[in-house]
């Protein structure tokens, strides 16, 4: 059914009008022109659809539009602060945590949720915490390191 | 595309930029300097191409210097991960003495872009690196005889660095390269070419230089064919069938058709939807009620190789040295093994992905493809067009690993398109993703071997089928043996395979090392030998000798004969000139039989290291993905359905399978440099069966070692 639908993106308010049984991952990509979220496999299963909502990670591919109505969405377009790198993006870059990237909007933002609940996680906290995520070029052991690097400049979580 | 292919490809279908002539590629682009130079200026190139011969001419490939001193690269390769964005601008900036930063490359557009044949076999900087060297080193030698009459100064007083053209008498008389392209359009070949740089004079390259792709794939800005969006552009889905070879009986679209904005079409047997939103395209397609007459489903992977086995073989000798009969006399140890490997997924994060927009007698399509120039020639065909009123760009490609080969995506969006009018945008849904793959092709590997009472290798009978003949060759000191091949890995019309089959990252040598590097402990073992040990009693050849003692040295290898229990495996190999030795440390769950590896070292001589930190990544990541292909990956099937269709039934590499990986490069000056995205993942299998040995006693010739097959062996 139709419904307008109000909620807060990237710090922005947006209206959207929209079947509200829609999937977030889709009105983002193609009525809002966000394509940073990836549609990887659309079950929830690989995490390249990971945005913020309300501070959590959720995988966009099951988040029906309407739930996010009067709420807070991040998507890996809204992380970086002005012309400045958020440091978890800082991180991927100096770390080589990507190589074909296209999971890695899915990684950063599954990553913030994380720091945000723990900010000083141990290596196998953030491997745990990683664990929905799939990457097929191998960049594992980068993006755990690049994610300690974050949390380590991050100072137990300044800047998230 | 094999070489051999390339080489007997019809003339018009091998010139540059889609048929484009060197005239069209000026008006095209404008003002500025162009340097055109042939294939046949390449010494390296012979390599691969047996002397250049059947080479098109014109294969051309081309650079160009803005009026602002910027250098733009332009490559038919494309970039899916691998860096070559890197790589490629290191080594013209190298030849040509600009700046890293001040060159951009474009790839895999076929306006734009020189011709190549397609981004697979480890081949970029292998084979494109010199021809783009060959072309910045002439740019160079262009651009220092404009300025010497420029600034009048003799040529052999100037000094070039950076772009800036100097007098090295009098540095302040200089003029740089943009001011000497300036308006001009100068088409110039030099008479001598001159050399390119030896690589212990490199300056650019061997350095690790950040990658252009870098801020945009952190900030979800990268481009991927599926992140394009055109007025009026629609998405398509095309109703699947259950199964490979499956026939459409009776179809009802009215449901459908019901959905708002929907548009069914239908020609034949190919059944589609499109709607301007990509979910509802979707929806729509679920409520098409579709029968299909399923073909007799004949195999299953547990039956695959004993059907493959029973084929009638078409053999091709490889290598054939001595006398094997000689050998088996002589031989005091026998061994008669068999290996078998799966049908194994690319499964790329990004599904295959195009958009097509046909508009009368010609195509622009974004493709998100590892063969631009071989889908515009497929793209045209389809569409009854030349080649060269159909353009292929290709945006960032979300991993490929061989199965980017295959456009079944830009072939159905190009359908829809001339079907609608509009452009149309199709992205295969996991499921899809995993039913259309071109899968390495499931393969056995049969060794006969043999032993003197001093632990030679006296004889060696190494039959592959259906892998492919990649890495099959021996490199150990035996006097007498055979090696040969049936089956390609990719048998197009006679398929022997149920469904698609083609390359996949190392395409024959994931599955010939697994059986030649299992095999060779498999004998040490028998020998009481340590397994290095073994090896380095069986080889003369200095490269493999110096990349083992390397891993050894930096693994901190102690001899023992294996089973040792500690865990250990060793692989060594050549894979098309690159020279690889690793050893790994794994544990095995006792209860469960799952195998955690702690720690791989992985020595590479790939020649000279263009972006060391850039081969590091592609080693990481050849390591991490190739524990999916040795530890769980495998298609099951029924005749031609599929049932592993998402990543539930189909498990990849997970960050906690992700062991501590120390890599060492040999910075081999001696050669050309030659590839590395491929070496790293194809001598997993045998490192990983090894070192399970070694931990268990449990010897397991077929891949992958499920947790439940060495329980069973336990």
């Amino acid at each position: 059914m139709e419904q307008t639908i109000q909620f807060k993106l990237n710090n922005h308010p947006v209206s959207v009008t929209a079947d509200g049984d829609r999937m977030l991952l889709w009105v983002l990509r193609a009525d809002l022109g966000l394509t940073g979220t990836k549609y990887g496999c659309g079950e929830s299963q690989c995490g390249a659809c990971t945005v913020i909502v309300n501070k959590e990670a959720v995988r966009s591919c099951q988040m029906q539009l309407k739930d996010v109505a009067g709420k807070e969405v991040i998507t890996i377009e809204g992380l970086e602060a002005g012309r400045n790198l958020h440091p978890l993006q800082k991180a991927f870059v100096q770390h080589g945590a990507f190589q074909c990237g296209f999971c890695t909007s899915g990684m950063i933002l599954n990553a913030y949720s994380l720091l945000l609940k723990n900010a000083r996680p141990t290596r196998a906290q953030v491997t745990e915490g990683m664990s929905g995520n799939l990457c097929r070029c191998g960049t594992h052991s980068r993006i755990l390191d690049a994610i300690q690097t974050a949390a380590a400049e991050m100072k137990g979580g300044r800047g998230l | 595309m094999t070489h051999d292919e390339i080489k007997n490809l019809p003339a018009e279908e091998t010139s540059y930029a889609g048929a484009l002539g060197r005239r069209d590629f000026l008006k095209l682009l404008g003002p500025g300097l162009y340097v055109f130079f042939s294939i046949e200026d390449s010494f390296l190139l012979s390599q691969e191409g047996g002397g250049g011969r059947g080479y098109p001419a014109d294969f051309n490939a081309y650079l160009r210097i803005g009026e602002d001193g910027r250098v733009s690269c332009f490559t038919g390769k494309i970039e899916m991960g691998q860096g070559i964005i890197a790589s490629l601008a290191q080594m013209l900036a190298e030849e040509l003495e600009v700046s890293y930063n001040s060159v951009s490359v474009t790839l895999g557009d076929t306006k734009l872009c020189p011709w190549d044949g397609g981004t697979n076999g480890s081949r970029s900087i292998k084979y494109f690196g010199p021809a783009l060297r060959a072309a910045g080193a002439e740019a160079r030698e262009v651009l220092l005889q404009m300025a010497a009459d420029e600034i009048k100064v003799p040529r052999d007083r100037l000094v070039v660095k950076d772009g800036i053209v100097s007098d090295s008498a009098n540095p302040a008389k200089k003029i740089s390269y943009g001011a000497l392209a300036k308006g001009k359009t100068i088409e110039k070949h030099i008479e001598k070419k001159p050399a390119l740089k030896p690589p212990s004079a490199f300056t650019v390259c061997g350095k690790s230089l950040p990658r252009a792709d870098a801020a945009e794939k952190v900030t979800g800005k990268a481009k991927y064919a599926g992140d394009i969006r055109l007025p009026g552009m629609l998405y398509g889905r095309v109703l699947r069938p259950p199964a490979h070879g499956a026939k459409l009986k009776s179809v009802d679209v009215s449901a459908a058709k019901a959905v708002k904005d929907a548009r069914v079409l239908q020609d034949g047997d190919f059944v589609a939807v499109v709607h301007p939103l990509p979910d509802l395209a979707e929806k729509a397609l679920s409520l098409i009620k579709a029968e299909f007459v399923l073909p007799e489903a004949k195999v299953d992977e547990t039956t695959i190789h004993q059907h493959l086995m029973s084929l009638p073989p078409r053999e091709t000798v490889i290598e054939n040295k001595g006398e094997l009969s000689k050998g088996i006399e002589q031989a005091s140890l026998k061994f008669e093994e068999t290996y078998f490997t799966p049908y194994v997924a690319h499964a790329p994060m990004e599904t295959h992905t195009a958009v097509a927009q046909v508009e009368g007698d010609s195509a622009t399509l974004w493709i998100g493809t590892q063969r631009p120039f071989g889908a515009q020639d497929e793209i045209a065909k389809l569409l009854g067009l030349a080649s060269n009123k159909v353009r292929v760009i290709t945006p960032y490609v979300g991993g490929g690993y061989g199965g980017k080969s295959q456009i079944g995506q830009a072939v159905q969006a190009a359908r829809l398109s001339r079907m609608t009018g509009s452009p149309v945008q199709v992205f295969y849904t996991r499921e899809e993703e995993f039913f259309y793959d071109t899968f390495m092709p499931a393969a056995i590997v049969k060794i006969s071997s043999g032993l003197t009472p001093t632990h030679q290798i006296v004889f060696w009978d190494f039959q592959v089928m259906f892998a492919g003949e990649r890495s099959s060759q021996n490199f150990y000191d035996v006097p007498h043996l055979r090696t040969v091949s049936r089956g390609a890995f990719s048998a197009g019309g006679s398929s022997p395979h149920p469904f698609g089959t083609g390359a996949w990252r190392g395409p024959g040598s994931n599955t010939n090392i697994f059986a030649r590097e299992s095999h060779i402990d498999v004998m040490a073992s028998k020998a009481g030998m340590d397994p290095l040990e073994f090896r380095l009693k069986n080889l003369t050849d200095k490269r493999m000798i110096r990349v083992l003692q390397a891993a050894a040295g930096k693994f901190g290898w102690k001899p023992a004969k294996a089973p040792s229990k500690r865990g250990f495996g060793i692989v060594c190999f050549d894979y098309l000139g690159t020279y690889v030795a690793a050893m790994a440390e794994i544990k095995v769950d006792k209860n469960s039989g799952k195998i955690q590896v702690l720690r791989v070292v992985h020595a590479q001589d790939m020649g000279p290291v263009i972006n060391p930190e850039g081969a590091r990544m592609q080693i990481e990541g050849g390591i991490t993905m190739g524990l999916g292909y040795c530890l769980s990956e495998e298609i099951h099937f029924k005749g031609g359905e599929i049932k592993d269709l998402s990543f539930s039934d189909y498990k990849i590499t997970q960050f906690s399978w992700a062991p501590r990986i120390e890599t060492v490069l040999i910075d081999n000056l001696d050669i050309p440099p030659s590839g590395g995205g491929e070496p790293p993942i194809v001598g997993m299998g045998a490192l990983m069966a090894n070192a399970l040995f070694d931990a268990t006693g449990v010897r397991l010739n077929r891949l992958p070692l499920t947790p439940e097959r060495i329980k069973a062996k336990m």
